[in-house]
């Protein structure tokens, strides 16, 4: 049987090796080709389960590793290549201890299902052979055939809308441009995924860049566009290797350039760099910084649909969206409206991390609870602490408490409870995270990110800022969160981009549902959680101490010395880091009331 | 690092391109890519080039983070201090680095090896708190594992200096011998 080895190589599994054990499994395969079963190694994007990487999937069989080592690589060729017998202490390990063979039964999978990440994972993300194989550019075909309005009407009708953060429909944006004289028009794929938090954009064009170009192409097809620009941001190294690669290679195969498949469209494509900036997320100082200018956002009196990218007509959209697009054509967009919930169509790809146990990529339909996401997919909080709060929408999102897990994750929900969908970065956090320092990092983030255009957000965040940080080191003041909500809705209504309208959510959100905390900052100088240092020292509960020591390793102060009965002590030179709380398994380290103030 | 970018150096990166504004970007990140900053000769070329004011340039190079004016060092060590990393403990990792660099946040060390970016996200955040080395992820990081990290690309610079010399010592030796000859 020809047997395929998928080695995961997303940026995940390469920082844990993945490239190491791609090597050694090819030279396994070499070296036992006389009699082995014809059997290829293929370098995959990212999987998912990056927490648990690097990541081996064997195909057919479906049989799933984890945790892969180099060193385990003679052991996958000769065993399960060879014998078909799987190797138990590669594979995971369900909740009750049982092993679990193959992908889908792994409940990390199980609830998952993948539209925008079909791909990714599973084909060789540099090959265009492999993208066709999987049935790609079949819809491309199929659009090439149909008017512009047929295409439209389907994107219409799927319901999808925007992946990238507000979820405005993508057919009534196309709809806008297509209908436009002018000419020329311009496609934009919004690469850059500021949000600190989100990854899965990257993912994507690491991992399956052609779906994106597909989706791409039948939207320049629909509007009228005959350029297209990639803005990629420039620490997704990868990403932009791959993208590029795959611009050349569909040009090779006459899907891009002159003729699109021997007709006579056009169509060129290019990648640009992005610069490092966040506020270029917005759709306006995006095509700012394609023009070659600062990527300063302006205001939206005139839509960019209409006025883009040098004054002309240009539909942007997001690469989680446009990754979309080909199954729509291929199966209608009646299909993927049956997906997800009414008013929210199809899945959405979220970045599960934080203090969750199965951190990763993840895909799944609209209208999910919070619960389950986390609890059955990311299998809970990781040494059986307990759940905080979830953050989503990174830095234009808010906060969402314990109390609301069972609501349905969808753009209007979300919204209505303070937060929003955004780009889909999930952030977990247990109760060892501090939200009043939580919004402070929001906030000093976006003070460093405002362009300083407009004076709410400047100013307001700068306020906001010094008031946010006062209260983590224990200088607030009573009328301090009452101010913060005041800056908060100025900014609201004031500003003149998302980046300053959205800015004061994560404040708000903390805020509403965490006051208390604030409170016991304020008032009683206390930082509950044991985060703000100049409010927290910790201590050894030498009751419930097993004496293991983990902590002293993790000590960068080296303050953690050994008391004459084999228990710890915590000396003046700890700095309140909380690494040795993290490590210690019998939760015997305890934040107290102390530090500076 | 050679601070004196000749002038046909930089000519090379610009010429690269076509002489359109929507290259001052492409442009200016290649120039960085080379020499680790945009070298202060660069604007005027690139200015004539694309037919756009020094000022403008300017402006662009101050906005991006990707852009710098200083030189870099060999090295960039890109931080990630995004949501996820700082609840895992980015923090803790630049003190670490601080205090065996001796450079904080956009700082390079004297001997020009290593610089310091704290960056926003580098999309690695599952396995957070994250390192980006140059081109290379470093990930779930404690503040114990960050000496012997740093110490392989000291390494490398040490190798690397000593085969740079023996090449030059073995240049050195050819001519002297060719000389001899003739
Ligand atoms: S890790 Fe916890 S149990 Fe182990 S010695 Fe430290 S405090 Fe005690
Ligand atoms: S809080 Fe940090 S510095 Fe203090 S004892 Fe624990 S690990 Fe050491
Ligand atoms: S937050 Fe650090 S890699 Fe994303």
């Amino acid at each position: 049987m020809t047997r395929t080895i998928l080695v995961c190589c997303g940026t995940g599994c390469r920082a844990n090796g993945g490239m190491d054990v791609s090597l050694a499994l090819t030279a396994a395969v070499d070296a036992a080709a006389a009699d082995a079963n014809v059997c290829c190694v293929t370098e995959t994007g990212c999987s998912g389960l990056c927490e648990l990487g690097p990541l081996v999937r064997i195909m057919p069989d479906d049989i799933m590793y984890y945790r892969v080592r180099p060193s385990d690589a003679h052991d996958i060729i000769q065993k399960t290549v060879l014998e078909s017998e799987p190797i138990e202490r590669l594979l995971f390990k369900d909740s009750s201890g049982n092993h679990v063979l193959h992908q889908a039964d792994n409940p990390f999978y199980g609830h998952q299902k993948k539209i925008a990440l079909r791909n990714v994972g599973i084909i060789d993300s540099r090959s265009i052979d492999e993208y066709i194989a999987h049935g790609g550019y079949s819809a491309l075909a199929r659009a090439l055939e149909m008017t512009s309005d047929e295409i439209i009407r389907e994107v219409e009708e799927s319901g999808i809308r925007g992946r990238g953060g507000a979820g405005f429909p993508t057919g009534r944006k196309w709809r806008s441009a297509a209908v436009l004289e002018s000419s020329p028009k311009y496609v934009i794929c919004n690469g850059d995924e500021g949000d600190p938090g989100a990854f899965m954009d990257g993912s994507i064009m690491d991992g399956d860049p052609h779906s994106v170009l597909e989706g791409m192409m039948i939207g320049a097809l629909a509007i009228g566009a005959e350029e297209g620009f990639l803005y990629i941001r420039d620490e997704y190294i990868q990403a932009v290797k791959s993208m590029k690669k795959a611009i050349r290679a569909a040009e090779k195969r006459g899907l891009l350039g002159e003729s699109i498949l021997g007709t006579n469209r056009k169509l060129y494509f290019s990648v640009v760099r992005g610069g490092g900036a966040f506020v270029c997320g917005e759709s306006t100082a995006l095509m700012s910084s394609i023009e070659g200018n600062v990527g300063e956002p302006r205001a939206k009196y005139i839509h960019s649909v209409e006025k883009g990218l040098w004054g002309c007509p240009t539909v942007i959209n997001n690469v989680e969206t446009w990754a979309n697009i080909p199954v729509i054509i291929n199966g209608g967009g009646k299909k993927f409206a049956e997906i997800g919930t009414k008013d929210s169509t199809g899945t959405k790809v979220f970045a599960l991390v934080g203090k969750v146990k199965y951190t990763g990529l993840v895909e799944v339909p609209m209208g999910i609870t919070l619960r389950k996401l986390i609890f059955e997919i990311g299998g809970g909080i990781p040494n059986n602490r307990k759940f905080k709060a979830v953050q989503t929408g990174g830095p234009s999102g808010g906060c969402i408490p314990a109390s609301l897990l069972d609501i349905p994750v969808d753009f209007d929900t979300l919204k209505e409870y303070g937060t929003m969908m955004g780009s889909g970065g999930m952030i977990v956090m247990d109760d060892h995270s501090c939200m009043v320092e939580f919004a402070r990092y929001y906030v000093n983030f976006l003070c460093g990110e405002s362009c300083g255009k407009c004076t709410p957000c400047r100013e307001g965040l700068r306020h906001m800022r010094s008031i946010l940080t006062n209260i983590c080191n224990g200088y607030g003041r009573e009328g301090d969160i009452e101010l913060l909500e005041m800056i908060g809705s100025t900014m609201i209504d004031c500003s003149l981009c998302a980046l300053g309208s959205s800015a004061p959510n994560p404040v708000l959100t903390t805020i509403r549902y965490f006051r208390e905390e604030y409170e016991a900052h304020i008032r009683e100088h206390r930082c509950p959680a044991g985060v703000c240092k100049a409010l927290t020292a910790f201590s050894v509960n030498h009751a419930v101490c097993k004496g293991c020591m983990a902590c002293t390793a993790v000590c960068p102060t080296r303050a953690i010395v050994q008391l004459n009965g084999g228990f710890p002590i915590i000396t003046k030179s700890c700095n309140g880091c909380g690494s040795c709380r993290d490590v210690c398994r019998f939760n015997a380290i305890e934040a107290v009331k102390g530090g500076r103030v | 690092m050679n601070l004196n970018e000749s002038d046909t150096e930089i000519n090379e990166v610009i010429k690269a391109y076509p002489p359109e504004r929507q290259n001052s970007l492409p442009i200016m990140q290649d120039l960085q890519k080379k020499f680790g900053y945009i070298p202060r000769n660069a604007f005027k070329k690139i200015g004539l080039y694309l037919s756009c004011s020094e000022a403008h340039l300017y402006s662009m190079a101050t906005f991006y983070k990707a852009l710098s004016l200083v030189p870099q060092g060999k090295h960039v060590i890109r931080l990630c201090d995004g949501t996820t990393c700082h609840i895992k403990g980015s923090v803790q990792l630049r003190d670490e680095i601080t205090r065996l660099l001796g450079i904080r946040d956009g700082e390079t060390t004297s001997d020009r090896l290593f610089s310091l970016q704290l960056v926003n996200c580098i999309g690695t955040c599952a396995i957070a708190p994250a390192i980006l080395i140059d081109e290379t992820y470093y990930g779930k990081l404690t503040p114990a594992d960050l000496p012997a990290i740093l110490n392989r690309y000291r390494k490398l610079e040490e190798e690397r200096e000593r085969e740079h010399e023996e090449e030059n010592g073995m240049e050195n030796g050819e001519k002297n011998e060719k000389e001899e000859k003739s």
